[in-house]
């Protein structure tokens, strides 16, 4: 199954995507040192996501990039996808997830948005805690934020910003 | 037993030792069955020691560590144990990082593991 083809259907659907989005992302999106940028839709699905990520994962490796920092990467992208396309969207294959990623020479950054009503990452019990860390789910927010650089989520939380940044 | 498609069950005394047929333990939909074949050991095999072998396992997502956290549940609800052994050092930072480490025996390997069942 390939990317989904923007059709005018989901050109349409973008717009609203873009509303919920707000100035602060797109004061984000320059080409600063930006060897690769690539965006792209995808439905809600599974396989789709698994394109995308694998994509990332074949031009870091590309680029040399340790094996610690892509498995970070990797996990962060897993959480993220699976939060977009399980949680905010519902996993509506009618619902797409926006996605826009830069690689430098320095960092990785990618933005995350599905089209879900959004939820507080603040809100989400601390899975370290005693009284949690027998939960069976819950556990995404804290990983990301463990192995990203830099994590921000818009303000209704439908959106997510996640950043790493080379060290080696 | 009911026919496994996502671990590799081998007996080894009393203990049950469960390896990963996946090195990346990722897809939803495998997940769910990983989970339901770990817990038919528990709850129709009656299993009550468990070792599982993370050999070859590279990649790991919460979603997973959900299942693991569910089984562990089940074994101790049996009164039996489980433990894990053979896991990666960026695996077990997964662990760490989430804190799973305090809640699972992780052995350095099979016959760390092994042995630390009858003691």
């Amino acid at each position: 199954m390939g990317l989904l083809t923007l059709t005018r259907r989901h050109i349409a659907g973008l717009s609203d995507v873009f509303e919920k989005l707000g100035p602060f992302f797109l004061t984000t999106m320059t080409d600063d040192g930006w060897i690769w940028t690539h965006e792209t839709v995808i439905p809600s699905h599974q396989e789709a996501s698994r394109q995308v990520v694998r994509e990332i994962l074949d031009r870091l490796q590309k680029d040399e990039w340790i094996e610690q920092e892509i498995f970070a990467i990797h996990l962060s992208l897993e959480e993220a996808m699976v939060n977009a396309i399980k949680h905010g969207n519902g996993y509506d294959t009618r619902k797409t997830v926006h996605v826009v990623y830069r690689i430098s020479k320095e960092r990785f950054q990618i933005e995350i948005t599905d089209e879900g009503d959004g939820f507080d990452p603040d809100g989400v019990p601390d899975p370290t805690n005693d009284n949690h860390l027998n939960a069976l789910s819950g556990r995404g927010v804290h990983l990301i934020r463990s192995y990203m650089s830099e994590v921000k989520y818009n303000e209704i939380g439908n959106s997510v910003m996640m950043e790493k940044l080379r060290t080696a | 037993m009911a026919e496994c498609h996502r671990i590799q069950v081998s007996e080894n005394g009393d203990v049950t030792v469960v390896r990963f047929v996946d090195r990346k333990i990722l897809d939803e939909a495998d997940i769910q069955e990983l989970g339901k074949e770990m817990y038919a050991l528990v709850e129709n095999d009656k299993r009550k020691n468990l070792l599982l072998n993370f050999t070859q396992v590279e990649f790991l997502s919460s979603a997973a560590l959900g299942k693991l956290i569910n089984l562990d549940k089940k074994v101790k609800a049996n009164s039996g144990t489980l433990k894990l052994s053979n896991i990666r050092p960026e695996i077990y930072e997964v662990f760490a990082i989430t804190k799973l480490n305090r809640i699972f025996d992780i052995k350095e390997d099979e016959k760390e593991a092994l042995s630390s069942f009858s003691s």
